[in-house]
């Protein structure tokens, strides 16, 4: 075991998780490649809806691969921190927006 | 970008045979399969001609750029240049070949004093496709280049050229500042002399190698971007965008190993590897002929000192039917050609 939780060379490994179960493995990758076909979307828009999201699930190994893929695009370096701003404010706006909970628990509970 | 070549800095990578070890040492001798070995693995070892169809000659390693990731090593301090007399041998060659199409490439080959009368010369066998490769920037770099689309046009020469992104940062910092200006104002005079245009005759392809330590994206949808972001912000036209993976030797491998890129990089050739693109790397059906008139099969065998394994090893013994008949040279470079979609001077390859 490594020290830390984390080892890029983990990122290569990842087709392996079917080893230890193939049906649903295979079924994941399956759906995974057919999502970033091209469809209504562009590959290249998908692309950085990936990295979006990679950040806000703030996951290094998604971050190290659709970083990759947006190079390999020829995607912009503002390109993609606007991507990452984007995900950045639905994930601060989505804690804000509870603030509204907040309030009106407060506002109940005093007069 | 680098202001002198490799070989000016005496920087070790300058040695053929020092890229070689480094391509057959380290993480090639435990952790990854050779080349060799992943070939065999589907029968496809040892690499052999499919007959000659492309003759591509390097006039020279001059250069009036320092591009980082040039294969060449080429530069303004490089002094090899290839003579009249080779020329003439080349010429020889080019009046009994069976290769459909000529290449001319460098270095920046319209740097050689000669060029001119070279490609005057060439065209007059009147090979089907006679392709010069110029970097774009040579025509806007003197007064005396000023006219190279005229005499482009003049001879029918199909041009390929170098771009490595539609924006200017990204193009400036692979190719140096200044570089991308200087190329959209090239091709806009191309085009004003047709080339490149829908429908016309007089070709103009662009060439994309990724400007970092990253494999490209397949080429139908790399030309789609090129060619929206060129017509929208410069309305400029191409015809085909040519993506080319860069291959670990010569500067590539430099700022591969400096950046601390090279076995990360590596890692991805070798799991893109594509026995289909196997069949159709391009020293199947080039010769790669160097400035002093030694032959290789292909630019990239060429830079690494590699020659034909073959008896007739240089113009002044030239014969096809011998040189058909040989086994290509290969080593972990050449996952660069097989990689996706594979990669060769014209693209992808499957
Ligand atoms: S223009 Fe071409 S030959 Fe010249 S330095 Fe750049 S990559 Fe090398
Ligand atoms: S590097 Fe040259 S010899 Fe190797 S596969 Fe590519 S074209 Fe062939």
């Amino acid at each position: 075991m490594s020290k830390t939780y984390y080892d890029p060379a983990d990122l290569r490994n990842f087709g392996k998780i079917t080893d230890w179960s193939e049906e649903l493995g295979e079924k994941f990758f399956d759906y995974y490649g057919k999502v970033f076909e091209e469809g209504a979307l562009t590959a290249r828009e998908k692309s950085l809806i990936a990295l979006a999201v990679s950040h806000v699930v703030k996951c290094p190994y998604c971050i190290d691969a659709y970083t990759q893929d947006g190079l390999k695009r020829g995607i912009t370096k503002e390109e993609m921190m606007e991507a990452v701003h984007a995900g950045a404010a639905i994930e601060s706006g989505a804690t804000l927006v509870h603030g509204v909970q907040m309030m009106k628990k407060y506002d109940k509970l005093s007069h | 970008m680098a202001t002198k070549s490799l070989k000016k800095q005496k920087n070790k990578l300058a040695d053929a045979n020092r890229q070689l070890e480094i391509l057959s040492s380290g993480i090639f001798e435990d952790e990854l399969p050779t080349f060799k070995d992943k070939v065999s693995q589907t029968h496809q070892f040892p690499l052999r001609p499919k007959g000659l169809e492309i003759l591509q000659i390097n006039l020279g390693y001059m250069c009036n750029q320092v591009c980082e990731h040039c294969h060449v090593d080429a530069g303004p301090d490089r002094k090899e240049i290839m003579t009249k007399e080779t020329m003439q041998q080349c010429l020889e060659v080019i009046q009994t070949t069976g290769a459909h199409t000529l290449d001319l490439t460098g270095g920046a080959p319209e740097m050689n004093p000669l060029f001119r009368w070279f490609v005057e010369e060439a065209s007059k066998v009147g090979i089907k496709d006679f392709i010069v490769r110029s970097n774009l920037t040579i025509i806007r770099a003197n007064k005396k280049y000023h006219d190279l689309p005229d005499f482009f046009k003049q001879y029918n020469v199909h041009v390929v050229s170098s771009m490595p992104h539609w924006t200017r940062r990204k193009t400036d910092k692979q190719r140096g500042v200044g570089v991308f200006d200087k190329s959209i104002k090239a091709l806009q005079e191309l085009n004003e002399r047709g080339f490149g245009m829908p429908s016309s005759d007089l070709r103009l392809d662009l060439v994309y190698n990724p400007s970092g330590a990253f494999l490209p994206s397949d080429q139908a949808s790399m030309e789609r971007d090129f060619k929206k972001a060129l017509l929208e912000d410069f309305n400029i036209h191409f015809h085909s965008l040519f993506v080319i993976t860069n291959l670990p030797i010569s500067r590539f491998l430099d700022y591969l190993i400096a950046s601390d890129n090279y076995e990360d990089y590596m890692y991805n050739l070798v799991d893109a590897y594509n026995p289909a693109a196997v069949e159709n790397v391009m020293c199947r059906n080039t010769i790669s002929i160097s400035w002093d008139g030694w032959l290789y099969d292909c630019d990239f065998n060429q830079m690494l000192g590699l020659k034909v394994a073959s008896k007739v090893k240089h113009i002044s013994d030239y014969n096809e039917e011998v040189l058909n008949d040989r086994n290509i040279i290969t080593s972990q470079h050449c996952y660069g050609c097989t990689a996706g979609a594979g990669s060769s001077c014209q693209g992808s390859v499957t």
